[in-house]
C-alpha cells in the first residue's frame, strides 16, 4: 500500500512537472507568434477544452452528448453578464471559476435527468438542449439580449501580468497573447486535472461503468452517481471553455451555440479518438486548422465561393463516417493500436512472451496491455 | 483509458504523455502554419512602395464576411456575387488609379464565433485594407470592437441595426449603409397616422433588433392604433399561430418587419387562415421579384398568384428589379451580364452592387494616396454628397455615421411599384421627417458606370 | 377562434412530426437504430421531386420518383454504411448517422443550392369556408393527415398480420435466434431501413408541401420528429402518430400563447417529464425498456 501511494506521488510529481513544461513551451510559442496564430491557438484552447470535457462524458463514461455546445453557452452568457460592466467587472480567474461553477450546477440537474438515459434517447434529450438553450437567450431578451447577444468588454491584461511577462520574454505582450497564454494555461491544468482523475479511482468507475454496468454494480459501484459526476465535470469545463469563447469573440450570442458547434465537439473528439485526452487536442487542431483548407481547395478547383463553402462540412461528414467505420479508435486509437501491432509482432519474432519484455519506454508494461486498450476504448462504449 | 487493474498503470501515464506530446504538436503545427502570414508581413514592409496596409501600387485588398452556408444562406449569400460582379466590372475598366479591387468573401454561416475567427483572417493574415459590407447584427457585433481597435474602415455593414453608425465616437472606423430600421419605421407610422386613421394596426415583428426598431420607430407615430404585436423566431417555419393571433385581433393593417422567406410564410399562412389585412412590408421583406418566386408554385394550382404581393405597401432605397427603365437598374444589368456569373440578377444582387459603388465612389473621393484614416475622413467630409444609387443622401459626417437618410413608400403592382409618397428622409430619434430636397433620386450612373475620380 | 387556429395549426404540424416519427419507428424496430440522418435524407429526396416538377412532370408523378428515391437510398445507406458498422457500441451508429446528416447537407446545398425555393401542394392549402368562417385547416392539410393516417395503418398490417413483418421484429429483436428460424436477416435489415426511408421521404413531401424548402427545411423536424417518437415509446406506430399529433398541438400553443423562441425548451420539457416519469412511452407495448 505504502508503495503503491508512493509512485502515485512519484508520477503526480513527474506529471506535474510534464505540465509546468508544457505551459512553459506553449508561452514561448505564444509570445514568438503573431496575433493572428495567437488568436487562432486560442480558438485551438477553447475548442480543445470543450472537446476534451466531452471526451471524458463519452469516451471515459460513455454517456453520448450532443448537446456540449449548451454548456459552453451558459459559460459564455454568465462571463458576458459578469463582465458587462468594465467599472464594476469581478476580476477574470473569478468570472471565469463562476462561469465553471453555473455549468457545473446546470451539469448536476441535466445529468441527474440523463444518468436515466441511454444511447439514443440520451442523444436526442442532449439535442433537444442543445436547440433548446439558445431559445432561452433569445426568450429574455432584456437580461440576455435576444438574437443579437451580449456584448463582452474583454478585461485587459493585469498589470502583474505584463510585467511577469515583460520580466521573462522581454517584450510587452499583446491581448490577443494575453488571451492565448490565459486559454493555454487552463488548457494544461485542466487537462493535467483530467488525465488524474481519468487515471484515479473516480475515472476508473467511470469506465467502469461505461464497460459492463452489471460488473460494476455488482463491483458495489453507485451507477446513477458515476455517471452524475462525470456529466457534472464535463459539464464544467465545456463552460469554461464557453467562458473563455465569449472573451475570445466578444460576444456571448444564440447564434453561436447553435447545433453546429454541438455536433463539431463531437466530430473532434470522433476524429481524434474516443477516450483519449490528446485526441480531443488532434481532433480539434483538425477542424481548427482543415476549414480553410478545404475551401481554399475547392476555390482553386474552381468551385463557386458558396459551394467552395460548403466543401468543409461535407468533407466533414465523410470523415466522420470513415472514422466510425474504419477506425473506430480515431487517429490517436488508431496510432496507438498500429503501434501496438508493430510492437507485438516484433516481439512474436522474437518469440519472447510479450509481456515480459519491455519494448518501448514508455510502455513499459509490454503489448499486452496496448493491444486491449483501444479495444476497451471501442467495444467498451457500451452505456 | 482507464484501467480497472491497478497494475496497468504505467501504461495510462504514458497515455498522458500522449496528450502532452499532441498538445505541442499542435503548438508546433500552429507555429509552422504561421510561416505564411508572418513572410507576407515582412516582405511588404520591405518592399517600401506602398505606405498603408493591403494597398499596393497595383492592388487594393478588402474583405467581407457572409453567410455563405447555413440557415441564412438562401438570399445573403447572393450578395457578395453583386458585390464581386461590380468590382470585376471595375477592375476590367482600369481599376481605382490603376489599383486592382481584391475582394475577399469569408463565409461564417451567420455564426459570430466564425464572425471573429474569418475577421482575424482577412485583417490580421489577409491584411485588408478595408472590411466592405460584412452582414449581419449579431455576426458583425462580435467584430466591431476589433475593427476599430486594429483601425480597419468597417464601411457599410449590411445591416439596418443602429449600433454601426449612432456613435462614431466609440467607432470611429465603422459606417452604416442602408437606412436604418428605426426611420423606416418612422416614415411609415407617419404615412399610416395621416392617410390610414382609423386603421388597426397589427405588427409582425422578427425577434431581434431589426422588429426591436421597427416597432420603436412605428409607435413614435400610431402607438394607440397598434393592437396586436407578434414576433417570429427565424428557423421556426411555421407562423400559423402568430398570423392567427393578428386575426384574432381583429387588426386590418398589418406591418411586417421580416425577411422574404416569412413574406412568404405570412402571405400563405394568412390565405390559409382566410385572413386578408392590407399589408406593409419593410424594404427587407418585399422584394418583390423573390417572394414572387417563392409564391409562383401556388399560382399553378392552388392559390391565386400573379402580382402574389398585389397592393402591398412596401418602401424603397434602391432602384430595384421592379424598374428594369432605371438607368442605375440598366447599369447592374450590363455588369451583371458582363460578369458571366449563373443566375439573375436579384435585388440581393443590386444591393451587393450598390454597395460596391458607393465603395468604390469613397476609394475615388480618396485619391491616389489611399489611407485608411483619409478613406474614412472623406467618406466623414463629403460622404452626404456622394449621390449614386440611393434614392436619399448618406447622413455620413463627423457626428454620424449612420446611412442612407430615407425612403419611399410605394405599393406593388405586378412587376410595377405606384409611388404613395416622395422619397421622404429623418434621423433616428425624434428628428423630423421631411421631403428630400437635394434630388439624390434623380442621380444618374456615370458614363462609364464607375464613379469618377475624386 | 384564434385558440381553434391555433390548435388546427397545431394538428397539421403534428402530422408531419407523425409521418417523419413514423420513418424513425420503422428503423428502431428493425435495427435498434436511431437514424438521425432521417432528415437529410428526406430533404434530398424532396429537393429532387422539386427538380422535377420545376422541368414540368406532375405533383404526383415526383411524388412518386421520391419515394423510390427513399427507397434506394435507405437500402444503400443500410447496405453500405450500417451493416459495417459496429454495433457493439451505442454510439457509433448514432456518430455514423450524425456524419451521413452533416454531409448529406453540404451535399445538397452544393448540388441543389441552398436558396429558399417554393413547393407545390397537391391541393388548396386555403382553409376551409363554413358558413363564411374560415378554419386554419385546407384540402392540403387534410392530404397531409390523411397520408400519415394510411401510412400508419400500413405499417400495423405490415408488422402484425404479414410474414415479412414479423420476420423483420424477429431480426431486430435477435438476429442469432432469426437467423435460426431461417430469416435471412441482412435482406430484412435492409428492407426495414427501405421503408423507413420511403416514409421519411412521405413526411418531407409532406412538410414541404405548400411551404419553402431548402437543404435546412427538415432540421427542427429532427428534433421534433424524435421527441414524437420517444413520446409513443419509438416502438410503436399507433404511438408515433398520436406523439406527433400531441407535440404539434402543444407545440403551437406554446409558439402563440407564450413565445416562438421558446419552442425548442418546451420540447425538451415535455420529453425530460415524460421519459421521467413514464420511460415506457405513452403507447408502448413493451412492459419496461431501457431509456
Amino acid at each position: 500500500m505504502q508503495m503503491l501511494s508512493r509512485a502515485w506521488r512519484h508520477t503526480l510529481v513527474r506529471h506535474a512537472t510534464l505540465a509546468v513544461l508544457g505551459l512553459l513551451v506553449a508561452v514561448v510559442v505564444l509570445m514568438s507568434v503573431d496575433d493572428f496564430r495567437n488568436r487562432q491557438l486560442t480558438e485551438l484552447a477553447y475548442m480543445a477544452l470543450a472537446a476534451g470535457g466531452l471526451t471524458l462524458l463519452t469516451g471515459i463514461n460513455g454517456q453520448i452528448s450532443l448537446g456540449h455546445g449548451a454548456f459552453m453557452a451558459i459559460g459564455a452568457y454568465t462571463t458576458a453578464l459578469l463582465l458587462q460592466d468594465p467599472e464594476t467587472a469581478l476580476p477574470l480567474p473569478l468570472v471565469l471559476l463562476a462561469s465553471l461553477l453555473v455549468a457545473l450546477v446546470v451539469g448536476v440537474l441535466v445529468g441527474v435527468a440523463a444518468a436515466r438515459l441511454h444511447g439514443p434517447y440520451l442523444a436526442g434529450a442532449t439535442l433537444t438542449l442543445a436547440i433548446a438553450v439558445p431559445g432561452i437567450a433569445r426568450y429574455f431578451s432584456t437580461t440576455l439580449g435576444g438574437e443579437q447577444g451580449l456584448r463582452v468588454t474583454s478585461p485587459e491584461p493585469p498589470a502583474w501580468f505584463l510585467d511577469a511577462l515583460f520580466f521573462l520574454t522581454g517584450t510587452e505582450p499583446s491581448n490577443s497573447q494575453y488571451y492565448a497564454i490565459l486559454g493555454w494555461t487552463l488548457l494544461v491544468v485542466v487537462f493535467f486535472l483530467l488525465a488524474n482523475l481519468i487515471r484515479g479511482r473516480v475515472g476508473r468507475r467511470w469506465a467502469a461503468v461505461r464497460d459492463d454496468e452489471v460488473a460494476a454494480e455488482l463491483a458495489g459501484i453507485n451507477l446513477a452517481r458515476a455517471r452524475v459526476s462525470a456529466f457534472t465535470v464535463s459539464a464544467a469545463v465545456a463552460g469554461l471553455a464557453g467562458a473563455l469563447m465569449a472573451i475570445q469573440i466578444r460576444l456571448a450570442a444564440p447564434t453561436a451555440f447553435e447545433l453546429t458547434l454541438s455536433l463539431t465537439l463531437l466530430t473532434a473528439i470522433v476524429l481524434g479518438g474516443l477516450g483519449t485526452l490528446s485526441g480531443a487536442i488532434i481532433g480539434s487542431v483538425v477542424l481548427v486548422y482543415t476549414a480553410r483548407i478545404a475551401t481554399d481547395v475547392g476555390t482553386a478547383q474552381g468551385l463557386d465561393s458558396i459551394a467552395a463553402a460548403e466543401l468543409a462540412p461535407l468533407v466533414y461528414g465523410t470523415v466522420m463516417i470513415l472514422v466510425i467505420l474504419l477506425a473506430p479508435a480515431g487517429l490517436v486509437g488508431s496510432l496507438l493500436r498500429w503501434r501496438a501491432a508493430r510492437a507485438a509482432r516484433g516481439a512474436d519474432r522474437r518469440t519472447t512472451p510479450p509481456a515480459a519484455r519491455p519494448t518501448d519506454p514508455h510502455h513499459p508494461d509490454g503489448p499486452a496491455d496496448q493491444q486491449r486498450r483501444p479495444v476497451a476504448t471501442t467495444k467498451g462504449d457500451q452505456p | 483509458m482507464t484501467h480497472l487493474d491497478p497494475r496497468r498503470r504505467r501504461g495510462a501515464r504514458a497515455v498522458r504523455l500522449g496528450s502532452l506530446t499532441a498538445a505541442a504538436t499542435a503548438l508546433t503545427l500552429g507555429l509552422a502554419a504561421c510561416g505564411a502570414g508572418a513572410d507576407r508581413e515582412s516582405s511588404t514592409e520591405e518592399s517600401g512602395g506602398a505606405t498603408e496596409t493591403g494597398v499596393t501600387e497595383d492592388s487594393i485588398k478588402i474583405g467581407a464576411h457572409f453567410p455563405l452556408t447555413g440557415v441564412a444562406a438562401p438570399g445573403y449569400s447572393e450578395i457578395p456575387t453583386g458585390a464581386k460582379a461590380y468590382f470585376d466590372y471595375v477592375n476590367e475598366n482600369g481599376g481605382v488609379y490603376d489599383r486592382q479591387i481584391e475582394y475577399l468573401v469569408e463565409d461564417d454561416g451567420y455564426n459570430p464565433s466564425n464572425t471573429s475567427r474569418v475577421t482575424d483572417q482577412l485583417v490580421l493574415e489577409d491584411e485588408i485594407f478595408a472590411m466592405v459590407g460584412g452582414l449581419g447584427t449579431p455576426t458583425h457585433s462580435a467584430v466591431i470592437d476589433f475593427l476599430n481597435q486594429e483601425q480597419v474602415p468597417d464601411m457599410f455593414v449590411s445591416s439596418g441595426a443602429l449600433a454601426w453608425g449612432e456613435d462614431p465616437e466609440t467607432n470611429p472606423y465603422t459606417f452604416s449603409w442602408q437606412p436604418d430600421y428605426e426611420i423606416e419605421g418612422k416614415i411609415i407610422g407617419q404615412y399610416i397616422a395621416e392617410n390610414m386613421p382609423d386603421a388597426k394596426v397589427g405588427l409582425f415583428l422578427q425577434d431581434d433588433d431589426f422588429g426591436d426598431d421597427g416597432e420603436a420607430g412605428v409607435r413614435q407615430y400610431i402607438d394607440d392604433q397598434i393592437v396586436e404585436s407578434v414576433r417570429y423566431t427565424s428557423g421556426n417555419t411555421d407562423v400559423g399561430p402568430q398570423i392567427a393571433a393578428l386575426q384574432a385581433s381583429g387588426a386590418d393593417l398589418v406591418l411586417g418587419f421580416n425577411v422574404p422567406s416569412y413574406t412568404a410564410l405570412s402571405q400563405l399562412t394568412a390565405q390559409q387562415l382566410g385572413y386578408e389585412p392590407d399589408w406593409y412590408y419593410s424594404n427587407v421583406g418585399s422584394d418583390p421579384a423573390l417572394v414572387g418566386s417563392l409564391l409562383e408554385q401556388f399560382s399553378e394550382g392552388a392559390v391565386d398568384g400573379g402580382g402574389a404581393l398585389d397592393g402591398v405597401m412596401t418602401s424603397e432605397y434602391i432602384p430595384g428589379t421592379d424598374q428594369p427603365d432605371d438607368p442605375w437598374v440598366q447599369l447592374w444589368q450590363e455588369v451583371w451580364d458582363a460578369s458571366g456569373e449563373e443566375g439573375e440578377l436579384t435585388n440581393y444582387r443590386i444591393y451587393g452592387m450598390s454597395q460596391a459603388y458607393a465603395f468604390t465612389q469613397a476609394l475615388m473621393a480618396t485619391g491616389p494616396d489611399l489611407t485608411r484614416d483619409g478613406l474614412v475622413e472623406t467618406v466623414e467630409e463629403i460622404g452626404a454628397d456622394l449621390g449614386g444609387p440611393p434614392l436619399a443622401p448618406f447622413r455620413f459626417s463627423a457626428d454620424s455615421h449612420m446611412g442612407i437618410s430615407g425612403v419611399r413608400i410605394v405599393e406593388l403592382q405586378g412587376n410595377d411599384t405606384e409611388e404613395l409618397t416622395p422619397v421622404l428622409v429623418t434621423d433616428i430619434g425624434d428628428a423630423p421627417i421631411e421631403e428630400e430636397s437635394s434630388g439624390s433620386a434623380d442621380d444618374a450612373p456615370p458614363e462609364s458606370g464607375i464613379p469618377e475620380e475624386g | 377562434m384564434q385558440l381553434l387556429n391555433t390548435l388546427l395549426s397545431g394538428l397539421t404540424l403534428g402530422a408531419v412530426y407523425a409521418a417523419f416519427a413514423l420513418a424513425l419507428v420503422l428503423i428502431w424496430r428493425s435495427t435498434r437504430i436511431v437514424n438521425f440522418a432521417q432528415a437529410p435524407m428526406a430533404m434530398v429526396t424532396t429537393l429532387l421531386a422539386l427538380e422535377l416538377i420545376d422541368a414540368g412532370y406532375s405533383y404526383w408523378v415526383a411524388g412518386a420518383v421520391a419515394l423510390f428515391a427513399g427507397l434506394v437510398l435507405g437500402a444503400a445507406v443500410e447496405f453500405l454504411l450500417i451493416r459495417r458498422v459496429d454495433q457493439s457500441s451505442e454510439i457509433n451508429p448514432v456518430i455514423l448517422t450524425l456524419g451521413l446528416f452533416v454531409a448529406l447537407h453540404a451535399a445538397a446545398a452544393i448540388i441543389f443550392s441552398s436558396q429558399f425555393r417554393s413547393f407545390p401542394a397537391p391541393f388548396s392549402i386555403r382553409g376551409l369556408e363554413v358558413g363564411g368562417t374560415t378554419f386554419g385547416i385546407g384540402p392540403a392539410d387534410l392530404f397531409a393527415i390523411g397520408a400519415v393516417v394510411v401510412t400508419m395503418g400500413l405499417l400495423v398490417l405490415l408488422f402484425r398480420f404479414t410474414d415479412v413483418g414479423l420476420k423483420m421484429r424477429a431480426s431486430a429483436f435477435n438476429q442469432e435466434v432469426a437467423k435460426l428460424l431461417g430469416v435471412r436477416v441482412g435482406s430484412m435489415l435492409t428492407l426495414g431501413w427501405a421503408l423507413a426511408a420511403v416514409v421519411g421521404s412521405l413526411s418531407g413531401l409532406l412538410i414541404a408541401g405548400g411551404g419553402l424548402v431548402h437543404p435546412g427545411y427538415m432540421d427542427p423536424v429532427v428534433v421534433y420528429g424524435f421527441v414524437a417518437a420517444v413520446l409513443g415509446g419509438l416502438d410503436s406506430p399507433v404511438g408515433a402518430v398520436v406523439g406527433g399529433l400531441v407535440l404539434g398541438l402543444s407545440l403551437s400553443l406554446v409558439s402563440g400563447y407564450v413565445g416562438s423562441q421558446l419552442v425548442p425548451l418546451a420540447a425538451l420539457v415535455i420529453l425530460m417529464l415524460l421519459l421521467t416519469l413514464k420511460p415506457a412511452g405513452l403507447f408502448s407495448q413493451a412492459q419496461a425498456r431501457r431509456v
